[in-house]
């Protein structure tokens, strides 16, 4: 996930479109988010809270505790479905007269496509950069573990979804709220939907929009030199605007088809710059293994590198947040725990697979400076992070390790962080569109509204500073977690009972694959 | 025993010279049956936006029924006017695959379709849905010109 609340504060930093802004308005942009952050800081301070005496937030541990949970309730589901989850998205068990629905494959590329961008790229450099190798084990181990929370949410965002008479499906954490609560006799469910809806809405106008844009800016920026940020807001808020009110629907085609292509690419060149290195993938593991037991010397020793694994691979993948389930119901299948299978396929590229192989290339590039006399990591003059080759952080720091292989690498990289940006603000532009025509109903001039609203977030996220608002924008989709994991407690039992049907009649040949 | 002789339709002229030709086929064979075939080019591996997803389950009757309407049911409309026994078939998929697997499932003992008019940088990288057809078809294949 892009949603980095800590890359998002390096970014405001390190980038220059405050700046931008300040010069033309000087102070009128502070005084904004001072009144802002006034307002919303209880909420963000609340959401991103540690533990007490320890640096690690409770929402986190949250979303850990509850993927531990689901992985132990469903006898770790993610290993034992693992491959008969490749089988569904190869269409193994697709029946040929449904030709022309929604396939698992679309329905997990279009997921996928939402969750996999600037959290795979920055939120791992950030990761590595504080916590050292190690936190790339505690990034993998809560990546598959966080498989077992999105087959839960998954399988449920499609039991419970709507099918209208139009054909159209709407699906979330809303509707089998709602529908869930109510088919178990449980009080609540409409209001823990309401409460769902709206964080869903404010995630998706900021950390989905205008952190988005932001980041998109950014990197535009810093190919071109600095420009106002309006600038790129107004373009990208045209594109947008063609698109979702405009239904021009051929540049969300080519974006849904480019964005895959990058993600592939990005795979391709980090394994490039692996096998260029193969002498030392055995010394980046041991240091990745040594670190996550040892700290190697970083700030918080092991336990600063758990808190950095689990932290950005909760980020990162979005398990537990809710969004997916929207993405995944628009699947065809008759059997909804089918898209729970093929689901936790998403944490495991997202995470294990895309992350791994980013802080791999890191780790051995060694863009991490290493004290000759004792073996450890050094710490930079603030003590907080480990020193860096140029002193990189952040996206920088991806970009300088795949740089040091390929020097026109941080072209591609920036092109396909705008892109990821692109991409993932249509994705979240749905799903805020979903939760909106939740709370108010469907209808032509109600979406208008939002999809304007969406817009215009378009231009402000582009063009100013936006700190506070990244803080609570991040605190609402991590809220958004609260709710959907406190909802799926409850109706994880319907979940089991699904699981045990499909896996008595896969077993007895009843379920078989289809020849083709 | 019916002969059944699968005809398969791309909506544009050459189709018409298939059916000409499957017509004439049938008459010199007696008892036979025409089974005509629509096949609207789909892949389940393709990348979409959420939004498409929704809808895709509505576009698909749309497709459908415009296909239906449009190619098939005025085919076999035609056919039956003059006298043959016809039946049509609209399925997404990939063209030459699902045209023959209509054919197996069917019965049907040969496919008449029209040469592919268009050209281009595809179709010269990957061949045309006829070329595939020719090489992969289970039964006879008569591509008329």
């Amino acid at each position: 996930m892009r949603m980095l609340k800590q890359f998002g504060a390096f970014a405001a930093g390190a980038f220059a479109a405050g700046p931008a802004l300040a010069q033309e308005a000087p102070g009128l942009d502070e005084k904004i988010n001072q009144a802002f952050a006034d307002f919303t800081g209880p909420f963000v301070s609340f959401i991103f809270a540690p533990f007490p005496g320890t640096g690690f937030p409770w929402i986190v541990g949250w979303l850990v505790i509850a993927a531990t949970v689901f992985t132990v309730y469903f006898a770790f589901v993610q290993l034992r479905f693992f491959s008969h989850a490749i089988s569904l998205v190869k269409g193994d068990y697709s029946d040929p007269n449904d030709a022309g629905e929604v396939s698992h494959f679309q329905a997990l590329a279009t997921a996928l496509s939402g969750t996999v961008g600037l959290g795979n790229i920055a939120g791992v450099a950030v990761a590595i950069g504080i916590g050292g190798p190690g936190a790339t084990f505690w990034m993998i181990v809560a990546g598959l573990l966080g498989m077992a929370s999105k087959f839960t949410e998954c399988t449920l965002g499609v039991k419970y979804r709507n099918e209208y008479e139009d054909g159209t499906v709407s699906g979330g954490p809303m509707y089998y709220m709602s529908k869930g609560f109510s088919e178990l006799g449980l009080p609540g469910g409409k209001i823990l939907a309401v409460l769902f809806s709206i964080f869903c809405i404010l995630g998706a106008l900021g950390g989905g929009n205008m952190f988005q844009a932001n980041q998109a800016h950014q990197q535009i920026a810093g190919i071109v030199g600095d420009y106002p940020g309006w600038i790129t807001g107004l373009v990208f808020a045209g594109i947008v605007f063609a698109v979702i009110v405009g239904g021009l629907k051929s540049i969300a085609s080519v974006t849904e088809k480019v964005v895959p292509f990058m993600g592939v690419m990005y795979v391709l060149a980090a394994l490039v710059i692996i096998i260029m290195h193969a002498d030392q993938i055995g010394w980046a593991f041991g240091q990745i293994f040594a670190g996550a037991f040892t700290g190697l010397g970083v700030a918080g020793g092991m336990v600063g590198a758990l808190i950095q694994g689990f932290r950005r691979a909760a980020f990162s993948n979005e398990a537990g947040v809710g969004s997916a389930a929207i993405a995944h119901s628009a699947v065809r299948t008759k059997e909804p725990i089918t898209e729970g299978f093929v689901s936790l396929l998403e944490p495991f590229i997202d995470t294990v697979v895309i992350c791994t192989m980013t802080a791999l290339v890191i780790i051995i590039t060694q863009q991490l400076i290493v004290d000759p006399a004792t073996g450890n990591y050094m710490l930079n003059e603030a003590g907080n992070a480990i020193a860096t080759v140029d002193g990189n952080t952040g996206v920088s720091l991806t970009s300088a390790a795949f740089g040091s292989a390929f020097g026109w690498f941080p072209f591609i990289l920036a092109i396909a962080v705008v892109l990821f940006a692109f991409s993932t603000m249509i994705s979240w532009s749905y799903y805020g569109l979903k939760a909106w025509t939740y709370l108010f109903g469907e209808g032509h001039t109600k979406e208008l509204v939002f999809k304007i609203i969406f817009c215009v977030f378009v231009v402000i996220g582009a063009a100013a500073n936006l700190g506070p608002v990244i803080d609570f924008s991040d605190a609402a989709i991590f809220a958004m977690a609260v709710v959907n994991v406190f909802a799926l407690y409850f109706l994880m039992k319907i979940v089991r009972q699904e699981l045990a049907s499909y896996a008595a009649r896969l077993k007895s040949g009843e379920i078989r694959k289809f020849g083709h | 025993m019916t002969t059944k002789i699968v005809i398969g339709l791309d909506g544009t002229e050459t189709g018409e010279r298939a059916i000409a030709f499957a017509k004439d086929l049938a008459e010199r064979i007696g008892t036979c049956e025409l089974l005509v075939v629509y096949v609207i080019e789909w892949s389940p591996f393709t990348f979409q936006t959420p939004e498409e997803n929704a809808l895709r389950h509505k576009r698909r009757e749309e497709e459908v029924e415009l296909a239906t309407t449009r190619i098939i049911a005025p085919a076999v409309d035609a056919l039956k006017a003059a006298g043959f026994e016809a039946h049509g078939i609209v399925r997404h998929g990939d063209v030459a695959e699902t045209l023959n697997k209509i054919t197996v499932e069917n019965g049907g003992t040969q496919i008449i379709v029209g040469r592919a008019s268009a050209d281009g940088f595809k179709k010269r990288l990957f061949g045309s849905s006829t070329q595939n057809l020719v090489m992969h078809a289970d039964v006879p294949v008569t591509v008329v010109n």
